[in-house]
């Protein structure tokens, strides 16, 4: 029942998503065309922050959507609050994205897509009422202010004037060179360098399809506090997917980068090298035989499986599903829930990172949480309405997908510090298992904390040597479970690839990462007998 | 209706000579409720707009959206498509829709009756669907969601090249989440149901839904690593169908991705199976009279007794291949038309569900699936995912069981389907399932 997917994670959601609106039915579209997962972030990445800019005249070509007068954000204020809500906000997005997408060795369309408006919230006791507009001026404004104070009809508050007063955020980062000034014909080279790169790299590369995104995001959030804070927010995402035909049939391969940053993403990553990691995975897997099934030591390379973190605590840690007790981690503050060699970390703040914002979708600024702390259990993540309920402070952990969703407890970067054994050598004492080179998405269940994720790159170990390439098995396990039988951490941490995180139907861009490191024993759920 | 379609036909109206001009525009509102503890935890009223501007040149595409219909950002939007489509690559099969004469069916998928429904009447059945939940079972410790959602969408589509029409949909949803706990342990289980209007839904069935799926996995194990028969539940059948519906679209086809591609006429799967997307059934929700790109929907078999009948096409698929469009241009205002189903569903067979499980006698009843989208690869048709449910011994439900997955391959789980149900279910999606029974699946556990 999962109407929720993502790259790095999902869990699952049983509401449906709008059903009887359009666009909502089972698609396959051409950028999931190879098998790239559904659940990656469509043509349009979207997120998290780069630098703060405040209200008023805007900088940047681009950058003029969010020119909102003050009185009119107080004024909606005042009118979210008039039925005697407690708390009231108002969240102003602005939205613009390019992509361009190569398949079948020609560039098939080039897209842009534009979304702005205003969501505003009225908090009553626990009672939130919502109500989003795209409608910017005062009217469409105060409209939506009503509706969303419907919800505390019974109260009378009165008129409350508001005073807004800006919160200042450190510049985190800078975009050296925002896309929105990069032309189209520069952007869509990348995609056909990509698909020479992976042709080149063998005749059994039958498909290839690359695609580039990149998005403007600026939003203002304003509420009943006084907050007033804006920042933008770039993000530049290039993905590589190829099909390998051979005597095994079709086997495909994956790669993509994604960060908040803006087309100098192409300095630091070269699209032919993406390129033909992609197709090496491919052809690789041509080769592979089945993964084995059954209970085994399982090694995961840095970087290629951070998402285990994100699934089998991350979502067990946001505070909005601990409270519902839909958390095996309920009530373990203070307790040895990981292997003492484990501690795990959700930082918004890491620049440059698919999962960094500078603030978060409620104003809260990002902050590094350190969540469990040599295998002890320290913070759940939280956001404005949990940790107002617990009487404690934010941690910017409140997110949303877009101006038309409430906000909710959601990871950023979430990741293993480094340990301190070497990773060959880690390969090396283990005897046989499997070694997980890339992982795929993920779910978990978060009441019963268990999950599953798919094994994209794996190959076998035997003797404490890596042999042959596994095809794509999954690996199932219980997140506690997990934590515990951690025996061997290295020294090599890295950051995976950008996911999108999907949670009760909204998607954020998330990051992970993890140093090379053995799980004594997990459920490896092969097609092998 | 017709304001949006009138909004469409001036769009598509502004072609330039040489010039096909498409656009789509969309509207909808929604409200949902959640509950918890009795209050409502949140009340979103949602409305919300776009149009999507799809421009072919000289063989060369260009799109542009916008989530507006403001009259300004409209125009910059064509222009942006315009501008977009310079850089797309020429493509011979490039190009809008145009009327085939297909009749519309007849379709009323709008209730009025929706509109009208109160918001406090929304509130009260979000609460008391929690309550149910709470009340139904001494080991349901609460719920993680209990909502109550409804919405009503239109569409328009007009294009230079002859296509003006509009349709509009209303629906209505329940959702439950229950959390059962004994001993340490915490389980959960989902109750949903949809529907057209609020006639539809049935609160005390949902509720259940919910309690039971939650509690029956109390105690869950692991089970040994074997090969085994399992029924998958209608809702699971029908998460797989939408996979296989991936299979047999005409773009993956086209592009040498789809394990079907060299088999139409062929026996691809067991006698026992057809499957059809037949967007003209008003029980799916994915039902309507149109698809994405204006042209009216048809039933298309599929798979009709193991035998591969059809592929999905939209317009250029349809083109490229030498074939009719079957109307399967699925889209939002925010992207172009791409193949897609509208409203899958297999043919029910004869046996009851319980039936189904005396045939399969030992086994696994499959009542969820996770991992679906990273675990299945729809290129090769290999899929490992992870399952949780009853083992099934001597015909009867017995023990729950978790942590294990399942795996094959789509091509060999479409032959070794050895019992079909009679249990038509429909799912949010449009999808319909039964349940079905497969042999000798492999299982990795313990």
């Amino acid at each position: 029942m999962a109407t929720a997917v993502s790259a790095s994670a999902t869990i699952s959601s049983a509401s449906p998503d709008r059903p009887g609106s359009r666009g909502t039915r089972v698609q396959y579209d051409r950028r999931d065309g190879l098998g790239q997962r559904a659940q990656e972030p469509r043509s349009e990445p979207s997120g998290a922050s780069v630098r703060f800019l405040r209200p008023g005249p805007s900088e940047g070509r681009r950058a003029s959507g969010l020119v909102i007068d003050e009185s009119v954000l107080q004024r909606a204020l005042g009118a979210a609050l008039r039925t005697g809500g407690d708390f009231a906000e108002v969240f102003v997005e602005d939205r613009r994205g390019t992509s361009a997408y190569l398949d079948d060795g020609k560039v098939e369309e080039v897209t842009s897509s534009r979304s702005r408006g205003a969501g505003i919230r009225v908090v009553v006791g626990e009672t939130t009422g919502f109500a989003h507009t795209a409608d910017l001026g005062e009217a469409g404004l105060l409209a939506a202010a009503e509706a969303a104070a419907a919800v505390a009809r019974q109260g009378g508050g009165g008129t409350r004037a508001v005073a807004l007063s800006a919160r200042a955020v450190a510049p985190e980062g800078s975009v050296a060179i925002p896309p929105a000034g990069v032309a189209k014909a520069r952007k869509v080279e990348l995609l056909k360098r990509a698909d020479e790169a992976a042709r080149a790299e063998g005749g059994a590369i039958r498909q290839v399809a690359a695609s580039y995104g990149d998005s403007w995001r600026s939003i203002l959030v304003a509420n009943s506090e006084g907050l007033l804070a804006g920042d933008q927010q770039v993000k530049t995402l290039f993905r590589v997917s190829c099909v390998a035909t051979g005597d095994t049939g079709m086997q495909t391969g994956h790669e993509s980068v994604g960060h908040t940053v803006g087309f100098e993403l192409f300095e630091r990553y070269h699209v032919d090298d993406l390129a033909r990691r992609a197709a090496r995975r491919a052809l690789t897997k041509l080769t592979a035989r089945p993964a084995p099934s059954g209970t085994m030591p399982v090694v995961l390379r840095s970087g290629g499986g951070g998402v285990l973190f994100h699934e089998a605590c991350g979502h067990g840690l946001e505070a909005d599903l601990v409270a519902k007790s839909a958390s095996v981690f309920r009530g373990r503050v203070g307790e040895l829930v990981a292997s003492p060699l484990v501690t795990l970390v959700d930082d918004g703040t890491m620049s440059g990172e698919w999962g960094a914002i500078s603030i978060d979708d409620e104003g809260h600024p990002a902050q590094r949480n350190v969540l469990i702390r040599d295998g002890v259990l320290t913070d759940f993540m939280w956001d404005r309405l949990r940790a107002r309920q617990e009487g404690r402070a934010g941690s910017g952990n409140g997110r949303r997908q877009s101006y038309q969703h409430l906000p909710m407890v959601r990871m950023t970067n979430t990741y293993v510090l480094d340990g301190a054994d070497d990773p060959d050598e880690i390969v090396r004492q283990t005897d046989r298992g499997v070694y997980v080179a890339q992982l795929g998405g993920g779910q978990v269940n978060t009441a019963s904390g268990d999950f599953v994720f798919g094994m994209t790159e794996a190959y076998l170990i035997e003797d404490g040597v890596l042999t042959e390439p596994l095809r794509e098995g999954n690996l199932i396990g219980n997140g506690p479970e997990v934590l515990r039988n951690i025996d061997a951490i290295g020294d090599d941490f890295a950051m995976g690839s950008p996911g999108t995180c999907g949670k009760d139907g909204q998607g954020v861009p998330v990051g992970d990462g993890q140093p090379t490191l053995r799980v004594t024993a997990l459920t490896v759920g092969g097609t092998a007998g | 209706m017709s304001e949006l379609l009138g909004l469409a036909e001036r769009i598509a109206g502004q072609a330039l000579p040489g010039e096909q001009l498409e656009a789509y525009v969309a509207r909808g509102r929604s409200t949902s409720v959640r509950a918890y503890r009795g209050e409502v935890e949140a009340l979103t009223q949602a409305e919300s707009a776009g149009v999507g501007v799809r421009v072919v040149v000289d063989g060369r595409q260009g799109f542009a959206s916008a989530g507006t219909l403001d009259e300004g950002v409209i125009a910059d939007t064509l222009a942006e498509a315009r501008d977009n489509a310079r850089f797309g690559e020429p493509d011979p099969w490039y190009g809008l829709a145009e009327p085939d004469g297909v009749a519309p069916p007849s379709l009323e998928l709008y209730r009025p009756s929706v509109a009208a429904i109160p918001t406090a009447r929304k509130v009260e059945l979000a609460i008391e669907l929690e309550r149910l939940v709470t009340a139904g079972d001494p080991r349901i410790i609460g719920v993680r969601t209990a909502s109550y959602g409804d919405g009503a969408g239109e569409a328009a589509v007009a294009t230079s090249t002859g296509i003006a029409v509009a349709s509009r949909a209303t629906s209505c949803w329940l959702s439950a989440s229950a959390l059962a706990a004994d001993g340490g342990e915490t389980q959960t289980g989902h109750g949903v149901d949809v529907g057209r209007d609020l006639d539809s839904l049935d609160l005390e069935a949902t509720a259940a839904e919910a309690v039971s799926r939650a509690t029956r996995m109390l105690g869950a194990r692991k089970a040994p690593s074997q090969r085994l028969t399992v029924v998958l539940e209608p809702r699971v059948t029908a998460a797989f169908l939408g996979i296989i519906g991936g299979m047999l679209s005409g773009e993956r086809v086209l592009k040498g991705r789809s394990p079907f591609a060299d088999r139409l006429g062929e026996e691809i799967a067991s006698p026992l199976l057809t499957l059809v997307d037949d967007a003209t059934d008003p029980r799916s929700l994915g039902a309507d009279t149109h698809d994405g790109e204006g042209l009216a929907t048809r039933r298309i078999p599929l798979i009709g007794s193991g035998v591969l009948r059809s592929f999905l096409h939209d317009t250029y698929t349809a083109r490229r291949a030498g074939a009719v469009s079957t109307a399967s241009a699925v889209r939002g205002y925010a992207s172009t038309p791409a193949v897609g189903a509208h409203a899958l569903q297999i043919e029910p067979g004869t046996r009851s569900a319980a039936e189904v499980l005396a045939e399969a006698g030992d086994g696994l009843l499959v009542q969820s699936v996770s991992g679906l989208h990273s675990g299945v690869n729809p290129v090769s048709g290999d899929f490992s995912v992870g399952v949780e449910g009853l083992r099934i011994r001597g015909g009867e439900l017995a023990e729950p069981v978790r942590e294990v997955t399942i795996a094959s391959a789509l091509q060999r789980m479409l032959r070794d389907v050895v019992a079909v149900g009679a249990d038509l279910e429909w799912e949010h999606d449009g999808t319909a399932g039964v349940s079905l029974a497969l042999r000798d699946v492999s299982l990795s556990g313990s």
